[in-house]
């Protein structure tokens, strides 16, 4: 691990205010530690932001508040996120493992880097790691890799289970800087690599997550996250789906889907989405309306599976979601 | 971070007596067990190779602790090399295995990546810290009855996780949901099924 300075704290506003490019802020740390190790992050100072009043889960006419630094293991346990948002408190509980969601912070998990191999090894090229210098995975192993969203620059995969619901639901993300504070949808948060696969969203150097908010709606309450992956737990998805579905009777009135394991970022799927609304929520329609999920992906040798893995995920996903309502 | 650095990190905040190791290390430390601070920590320089030196106040089995640190050291280095607690054990050092597992204010957490200027105010708890005098703690008993183990590496880590998954997070109601809530302990001989014993049967003691 390279030297740098350690500071803590008290308020957003000291955390921010000295805040620069080599600054990074450490909560959980279970990204930020294991990546300063490895040395594919050395940043020259490290501002400890734990003790910021970040904290607190709350539902208003709005929606779903939940500040930064609360920890992924107590927002899947609290009450109004389970009944309410079923597929966060899922995507939540389907990640990691239980040391790692008491450490993990919201904030930090909506910034967890990639898990792609190459860039987590100091000793391959990588243009997310170090720009220009080339992308291993597109002729290495990349069983793991995106198929959707991806350059030539990079094809590394977005880790984050719980940002997928996130972004179905189309929550929004809570900034603050020196300069004030603003709110962005999480979506368009993250940014697609290009020739630029080092920048993943549109954060600035000196700027702090400081909560999320996800909108209230009539379908959140109706909602499941599914995920495929090599082990049972424990294990980073190779394919998973975000559904939530507002009925009337037996037709679907509106539908919020998103997939996680196959995108460079959380991958909404407005054409799946279209194709569901106003039909019956049968497997006919479920079948129909996935054809389109993985349009104008981009597979690699060892990736092709993901095309079909991904309809299925769908597919099963809106099945059970029927099934256990 | 590499061994070299680990022990740079870790002693230089003492003394070169540190990289001794053996009685004379363990004599250095022995006062903070007893809950003082540590004395030779006063005297060194607050930089180290350009580093400023982090002051942590925490509690570890109870006991308080007063340490000046360099801002890279893990908690599970700074216990096992600083404090000679060596129970709890380095396994990947990279947060995939668990066998670094030891609870901070009760809540099971990776020692690994766990910086320790970031205990401060907090109450550590490790392997060393679960008996009550010489009685094991029912989780510990409950392993050994099962012969919960092979090698035995892993376990403080199984052992500390599924105290904390217990007291803290509440009993499991199956044997799946044991393993699924017990999927961050690796254990690398698959002693698993009895490992689920041990828990199975601890969990009714507990109560």
């Amino acid at each position: 691990m390279r030297p740098y300075t350690y500071a803590q704290a008290h308020s957003v506003r000291e955390a921010v205010r000295d805040a620069k490019p080599g600054t990074a802020f450490l909560a959980g740390g279970t990204t930020l530690v294991d990546l300063m190790k490895l040395e594919v992050v050395s940043p020259d100072r490290v501002v400890d932001i734990n003790r910021l009043p970040l904290d607190g889960i709350s539902l208003d006419h709005e929606g779903l508040h939940i500040g930064a630094l609360e920890r992924m293991s107590d927002v899947a346990a609290a009450p109004a996120v389970r009944q309410r948002y079923p597929m966060v408190a899922q995507a939540l509980e389907l990640s990691a493992s239980a040391q790692l969601r008491n450490m993990a912070s919201i904030g930090g998990n909506l910034l967890q880097r990639t898990r792609c191999s190459y860039f987590r090894d100091v000793t391959t090229p990588c243009n997310k790691r170090e720009p220009g210098s080339g992308c291993s995975a597109l002729e290495g192993i990349n069983r793991s890799h995106a198929v959707l969203g991806t350059s030539d620059a990079c094809i590394a995969t977005h880790p984050s289970d719980l940002a997928v619901p996130l972004v179905a639901l189309s929550t929004t993300v809570h900034l603050a800087s020196a300069r004030g504070t603003r709110t962005v949808p999480l979506e368009t948060f993250y940014t697609l690599p290009g020739d630029t696969p080092d920048v993943e969203n549109v954060l600035r150097p000196n700027e702090l997550i400081t909560g999320i908010t996800v909108p209230r709606s009539p379908w959140a309450a109706h909602s499941l996250y599914l995920k495929i992956r090599d082990r049972q737990s424990y294990e980073f998805a190779l394919t998973s789906a975000a559904v939530a579905l507002q009925l009337r009777g037996r037709t679907i009135v509106n539908a919020r889907i998103a997939a996680g394991g196959v995108g460079t970022r959380p991958w909404r799927l407005t054409a799946v989405e279209r194709a569901l609304t106003g039909r019956p929520a049968t497997s006919a329609t479920f079948e129909a309306a996935v054809a389109s999920a993985a349009d104008g992906a981009r597979p690699r040798e060892h990736n092709r599976f993901k095309s079909v893995l991904l309809r299925r995920t769908l597919v099963r996903a809106l099945t059970e979601l029927q099934e256990n309502r | 971070m590499n061994e070299q650095n680990d022990v740079g990190g870790a002693g230089s905040g003492v003394s070169r007596r540190s990289f001794v190791g053996g009685s004379l290390a363990a004599a250095t430390v022995a006062p903070l067990l007893t809950g003082q601070a540590e004395t030779a920590e006063a005297a060194p320089a607050a930089t180290v190779d350009g580093v400023t030196l982090v002051t942590v106040r925490t509690a570890v089995n109870g006991d308080p602790v007063t340490l000046r640190v360099d801002p890279r050291a893990t908690l599970l280095d700074t216990l096992r090399e600083r404090l000679d607690l060596k129970g709890t054990k380095k396994g990947c050092d990279r947060g995939q295995c668990g066998a670094c597992t030891v609870h901070i204010d009760g809540r099971r957490v990776l020692s690994c990546l766990t910086l320790a200027a970031t205990a401060s105010g907090h109450q550590v708890t490790t392997i060393e810290g679960l008996t009550d005098g010489d009685r094991l703690h029912p989780m510990q008993q409950a392993f050994v009855d099962h012969d919960g183990l092979q090698c035995g590496f892993c376990t403080p880590g199984q052992i500390m996780s599924a105290v904390a998954m217990v007291e803290n997070e509440g009993p499991a109601r199956s044997d799946d949901e044991i393993r699924e809530r017990m999927s961050g302990n690796i254990c690398r001989c698959s002693a698993y099924p009895r490992i689920v014993d041990a828990i199975r049967d601890a969990q009714r003691v507990m109560r």
